[in-house]
């Protein structure tokens, strides 16, 4: 590792926001954005207010739900794009453990935690939807059980990912516990097929889905919509995520080098010390 | 316009769902922010 060779990392700042420039000449913006990033949350802001108009005006109430069937244009894509980060997590976890590059390990973190806000945005809304359809916010159901300690696996994840030990041995044992993920999410999709549940069975998986109509494709916005979201919220985690792992590694090597200097002192004044 | 059934409930799911990734995006940016100052251009390969 090579010691920082401009400013201090806790000192005078690097970048004002968007002002500074690089030294390549180039622009160094003080944010984690970039143009496809921009180009991204400008699709994901146009799909969302699409999303709002399907979802709450064009799209007709159920036969059986009424109006309470709008819940499922966020809980059913929050649910899947849950999914999707725990798989992102355990991939990314393997490959830390395989190659030990710090790409792979801020991948898996920043998809823990966005599974995390998913995963609440589903137990939000589906305990919402629950009440007017069967009468609860909550019970003790197979799907709801398995959602709930798919949940708690996610804040023992990211918790220890926060623990005050050596980097790397933290990164491992996360990534550990990270392996863990898809096996529960499995549990979870098949739950409603492996216990007798109260929850709904899959409705999208079979190529002729129970669902139709606008209501089919307001769910069908609804999938890009987060989607979008969830990809620039990674995007954007994910580059969170490097810029504290430099920051963490800039202030060892800003303590290595003061340790090295004040040893270099203590020698040349034990040499000029008189015998 | 019909009036909405459950508008309650509705409600409650979407303005919270919105609220709940607003503002972790909104903390996302700002931590972006501060840890970019700390952290050299050459360092931030996307920019």
């Amino acid at each position: 590792m090579t010691a920082p060779t401009s400013t201090s990392p806790t000192g005078t700042p690097y970048g004002d926001g968007g002002a500074s420039a690089a030294t390549d000449g180039r622009a160094a913006p003080g944010h984690t954005g970039s143009r496809g990033s921009r180009v991204l949350g400008a699709l994901a802001l146009g799909s969302v207010a699409l999303l709002v108009m399907y979802g709450l005006v064009w799209s007709p109430p159920d036969a059986e739900m009424a109006d309470s069937v709008r819940l499922m244009y966020i809980h059913v894509p929050a649910a899947s794009f849950l999914y999707t980060g725990c798989f992102i997590t355990t991939v990314a976890s393997a490959m830390w453990l395989r190659r030990r590059t710090p790409g792979w390990d801020a991948l898996a973190g920043a998809s823990a935690e966005i599974s995390l806000l998913f995963a609440a945005v589903t137990l939000g809304t589906g305990s919402l939807w629950g009440r007017p359809t069967w009468g609860t916010y909550w019970t003790w159901d197979a799907r709801l059980t398995s959602t709930a300690l798919l949940t708690a696996l996610l804040v023992g994840y990211l918790a220890l990912r926060r623990l005050d030990v050596d980097p790397t041995a933290r990164s491992t044992r996360a990534a550990v516990l990270g392996l863990l993920l898809v096996p529960n999410v499995i549990i979870v999709n098949r739950s409603v097929e492996w216990w007798r549940s109260l929850h709904q069975r899959s409705t999208l998986v079979k190529l002729d889905p129970t669902i139709e109509g606008q209501m089919l494709v307001a769910l069908m916005v609804g999938f890009l919509a987060v989607g979008l979201v969830f990809t620039w919220l990674l995007v954007h985690r994910f580059r969170v995520a490097w810029l504290e792992y430099q920051s963490e590694r800039l202030e060892l090597d800003v303590a290595l080098a003061e340790r090295r200097a004040e040893a270099g002192q203590a020698g040349e004044a034990q040499g000029r010390t008189p015998a | 316009m019909m009036a909405m059934t459950h508008a309650g409930y509705i409600a409650a799911g979407w303005a919270g769902a919105a609220a709940l990734v607003g503002a972790y995006a909104a903390w996302v940016l700002r931590r972006g922010r501060t840890l970019s100052r700390q952290v050299p251009p050459e360092e931030r390969r996307w920019s």
